[in-house]
């Protein structure tokens, strides 16, 4: 018995090595790609190993695009929507879950229902409403609504709040502690681990998000990262510059992909509840 | 007033205070530009002029509407990948559920094209799909398979998206589902086996029952997200794909909202959109009723 499955244990390990390798394939192919020169780009059969490396692509590609201002409009919109939404989700996540005042459950299902809205549904105007106030080709329609708050992290947070003791609260509730000393001092170091997942997740959707800045973003210089790897593709793919496109784009997928590594447990504990539990 | 009561509209106001933000950011950023949204769907707004009524000649136009026919059917047709990425991806959790050697390092990898950014893998797989000197005819070509120019043939194209987006999702399903097969108690596959139900039996009537709240879920996120598709087509085939094929809703809105300014006429197709969610969501309600949250 043991043994037949020690046998198919080695057989589901052969076959998850074969989809790994599908799966992490291309992303090593684009790699190796971008340190290639332009004539082993198009090699047959393909080089996989390029000789010589050529590291010349990743000093062209800050002169060939604006790749450090779309580097920095990234940093800047992600870095102030997750600080800022993060506070007022968990805020609010906390007064959802612990405070007790009326309605607060039919707003918190109107909330949650409002997740059924797509955003095309809703680009249209909100694009209307931001040419108004002068906002196109500035970086405040990616910025401003995300500091109102994650109505999936308010979810998240509110459903890993049902954890913690109400006991705790109210008695500091009656020891006369403020409310928002009750959040800052009681509840927000409770549930910091959750709040740090979806934080990641939150600024990993936003620093990947393409169509809202596509949307917005105009000039060059004004453009998020993502943008400005796109018009890498659409400008140097006729001159077939495929390293130059591939070394742009690892940069781009870089950051992330160290971040996934540092947390990848804390991530994929968050995917896994909030999934199962969703 | 005791002391109590009075401790209670205090928390009533902070209470109310605290959700403020979030509660002004939905009327301010979903719920009025969606009504406005609606009343566009009925006008000729062109987001210059004066807005007119035209009633639903909007929507009338829709069903004559070659292009959105075609989008629509891109739309519904890359959802194939739904059904195929469900079964791999279920494949894939039974066989880590096991605890084979290097499950961590598998999770990871599986996992890394999520994390990935859909633009740079969009570039990737373009540089992937070509005919000539692309990885994926080059690796057909070892069984002496000669590919075509996936993203220049309207037959191919769609295929194309698909092994993509499989690929980029694949990951985060499987994880899911290895949240829920870890949190099916040993107990009852000890007393299948007691009853000689083999393997088989008891991924039927044990394993597949028990994931089917995730299964359901998956279906349902994915239909959502298959529907707002856009950033792939956007990059990889800026024109909509060889005779639209690879067009899809959300791509004809943005370029008959961004490009054509026809907002009367995108805002009709966004509410159209709109709609379809709803009733896919609306329906995962229903079905899902027995196990759904409960408020408090």
């Amino acid at each position: 018995m043991t043994s037949r499955r020690r046998v198919t244990n080695s057989i589901i390990f052969v076959l998850l090595l074969i989809g790994a390798v599908f799966m992490i394939g291309p992303l090593l192919w684009m790699l190796s790609t971008s340190f290639k020169d332009k004539q082993d780009v198009f090699a047959l059969p393909p080089v996989w190993i390029p000789n010589p490396f050529h590291f010349n692509k990743y000093s062209e590609i800050w002169e060939a695009g604006p790749l450090l201002s779309g580097i920095k409009n990234s940093v800047i919109i992600a870095v102030t929507v997750t600080a800022v939404g993060t506070f007022t989700s968990s805020l609010a996540a906390f007064s959802f879950s612990k405070l007790r005042f009326p309605a607060k459950n039919k707003i918190f299902l109107l909330m949650l229902s409002s997740l059924m809205i797509p955003y095309p549904a809703v680009m249209i105007p909100q694009f209307f409403m931001f040419s108004k106030l002068g906002w196109i080709d500035t970086l405040l329609p990616l910025i401003v609504p995300g500091l109102f708050g994650n109505i999936v992290m308010i979810f998240f947070l509110r459903q890993y709040l049902s954890s913690v003791p109400n006991a705790i609260i109210e008695a500091a509730k009656i020891d006369g502690s403020s409310y928002f000393r009750l959040y800052s001092s009681i509840t927000f170091p409770l549930i910091k681990p959750a709040v740090a997942a979806q934080l990641i997740l939150w600024f990993m959707g936003i620093w990947n998000d393409y169509l809202s800045p596509i949307i917005y973003l105009n000039s060059p210089e004004k453009q998020t990262l993502q943008l400005v790897i796109a018009n890498f593709n659409a400008t140097y793919a006729i001159q077939t510059d495929y390293p130059l496109i591939m070394a742009a784009s690892i940069i781009a997928l870089l950051p992330m992909l160290i971040i996934f590594l540092v947390f990848q447990k804390q991530i994929i504990e968050s995917v896994a509840i909030s999934g199962v539990k969703g | 007033m005791n002391a109590k009561s009075n401790l209670y509209r205090k928390e009533k106001i902070y209470g109310f205070l605290f959700i403020l933000p979030p509660l002004l950011g939905l009327l301010i950023f979903t719920l009025y530009p969606m009504i406005y949204s609606i009343y566009g769907s009925f006008t000729d707004w062109d987001g210059l002029g004066q807005m007119n009524l035209i009633g639903l000649s909007n929507f009338t136009d829709l069903l004559t509407d070659e292009l959105f026919h075609k989008a629509l059917f891109n739309t519904l047709f890359m959802m194939l990948g739904i059904p195929i990425g469900i079964t791999l991806a279920l494949l894939l959790a039974l066989g880590l559920n096991r605890g084979v050697p290097g499950t961590t390092a598998f999770r990871v990898i599986y996992y890394v094209p999520v994390i990935s950014s859909l633009a740079a893998v969009s570039i990737m797989w373009n540089w992937a799909y070509n005919g000539d000197y692309g990885l994926v005819n080059q690796f057909l070509d070892l069984f002496g398979i000669s590919g075509p120019n996936w993203m220049a043939n309207k037959f191919t194209v769609k295929p194309a998206l698909i092994i993509m987006a499989v690929w980029k999702g694949l990951g985060y399903t499987m994880l899911l589902y290895l949240a829920a097969l870890q949190s099916v108690s040993r107990s009852y596959y000890e007393a299948a086996e007691l009853d000689g139900a083999n393997g088989f039996q008891s991924f039927r009537h044990i394993t597949w029952p028990m994931v089917r709240p995730v299964t359901f879920f998956i279906i349902v996120t994915n239909i959502i997200g298959g529907s707002q598709i856009f950033t792939e087509m956007n990059i990889m085939t800026p024109t909509g794909g060889p005779e639209y094929a690879s067009a899809s809703v959300v791509f004809y809105i943005w370029q008959k909202a961004f490009g054509n300014f026809q907002m009367g006429y995108a805002s009709a197709m966004a509410v159209f959109l709109g709609v379809f969610i709803f009733v896919v969501t609306l329906i995962q309600f229903r079905m899902n009723e027995k196990q759904s949250f409960d408020v408090d």
